[in-house]
């Protein structure tokens, strides 16, 4: 009978192929995660210099109450319906220097676009979820009517332009060229959306 | 049985040389993927959904934020009123802003500008407890927040 010396060695040569494999698994199924969220503007703690004047017909007044519930310019509102109405306020266009708003021109509602202000009051008791959804759906309707616009003038997105300019990996040229559409359709609805200070009851 | 023999002499002598290089680089890719995540939350951080998202492209321009109910070890000590994570610590509304500027203070002068603060509140926090973080950000004027969220359909909070 043969003596063996030691048990018989095994082939490697295959485990680079495995790691490979392994690697190229992970590469694919691992997303490195960006947080997302919505983006808001604080206002400065230092009130302006000289009082400014707002017809009340130009503000859009939101409530929300500790049970969740909207009141929207002293009606009781649905949240589902919050968006909609929000848009027929903004682009309503009473004063008619609005080319571009298809609104009814309703006297007793907003001016232009640049005028409109939707102003956002909640109680503190009121729960966070609310809040966002809240702040979701007026976003979204500013950002419903800028998309249209940029549909008209540019025929694309403007949350997808807006993404793409602030994104760092665009190439320079290319967010140059961005730049001055993203301006031109954040001035046609200039995102005017102030909070009260919370109130406590 | 001389053919038998004969095979028996030939097996190949395993190659070693490359289980380094294979461990190495399993290594690297660990090492890389890691350490993305780095802090432990001791609050319960459940984020609402909201569908107009922007994404927070760079991390070294964000301060987070935590808030939300102790996590359930920790509900035994701290009970269940919701509180503020800044940096693996659970801090008080007054602790806010210190902490806001120190982390500031350590971001190069060219971005200082650009920070935004991720508040990352949980969905059954009251709003209360973050109007009272945002009014803390103005006092020390950062004003640009970011309530981060999950990406989904925002109805699917308020049921």
């Amino acid at each position: 009978m043969a003596r063996r010396n030691g048990a018989p060695e095994v082939n490697a040569g295959s485990m680079a192929d495995i790691a490979f494999l392994l690697l190229i698994f992970f590469l694919v199924t691992t997303t490195i995660e960006t947080d997302a969220g919505l983006d808001r503007m604080l206002p400065p703690m230092e009130p302006p210099e000289e009082d400014v004047v707002i017809k009340q017909k130009n503000i859009f007044t939101v409530n929300i109450n500790r049970n969740g519930q909207l009141l929207v310019e002293d009606e009781l509102m649905d949240l589902r319906n919050l968006r909609e109405s929000a848009k027929t306020f903004l682009e309503n266009g009473a004063d008619g220097s609005c080319e571009f708003c298809k609104g009814k021109r309703d006297p007793a509602s907003s001016d232009n676009p640049t005028k409109a202000i939707i102003s956002l009051k909640n109680d503190r008791e009121t729960k966070y979820s609310t809040y966002i959804t809240v702040q979701n759906e007026l976003v979204g309707a500013y950002n419903d009517l800028r998309n249209r616009e940029a549909q008209r003038l540019y025929g694309q997105d403007f949350t997808k332009m807006e993404s793409e300019y602030l994104n760092p990996e665009t190439p320079e040229s290319v967010r140059e060229g961005l730049k001055d559409k993203v301006k031109r359709i954040q001035e046609m609805f200039p995102q005017k959306l102030s909070e009260a200070e919370t109130s406590t009851n | 049985m001389k053919n038998y023999r004969k095979s028996k002499k030939r097996l190949p002598a395993i190659s070693t040389a490359s289980l380094p290089d294979i461990v190495f680089m399993l290594l690297f890719f660990f090492m890389t993927v890691t350490t993305i995540k780095n802090n432990t939350l001791l609050v319960d951080n459940n984020l609402p959904n909201a569908e107009e998202v922007k994404k927070l492209e760079k991390k070294d321009r964000i301060i987070e934020i935590f808030v939300g109910k102790p996590s359930r070890e920790l509900v035994e000590v701290l009970g269940t009123e919701p509180r503020i994570q800044l940096d693996n610590k659970l801090a008080n509304v007054n602790d806010v802003a210190p902490y806001v500027l120190s982390e500031l203070s350590k971001k190069p002068d060219a971005i200082r500008n650009l920070v935004t603060v991720s508040l990352k509140v949980d969905k059954d926090v009251k709003v209360g407890i973050v109007s009272d973080i945002k009014e803390e950000l103005r006092k020390v004027n950062l004003l640009k927040v970011n309530y981060t969220t999950y990406e989904g359909n925002a109805f699917a909070n308020v049921k």
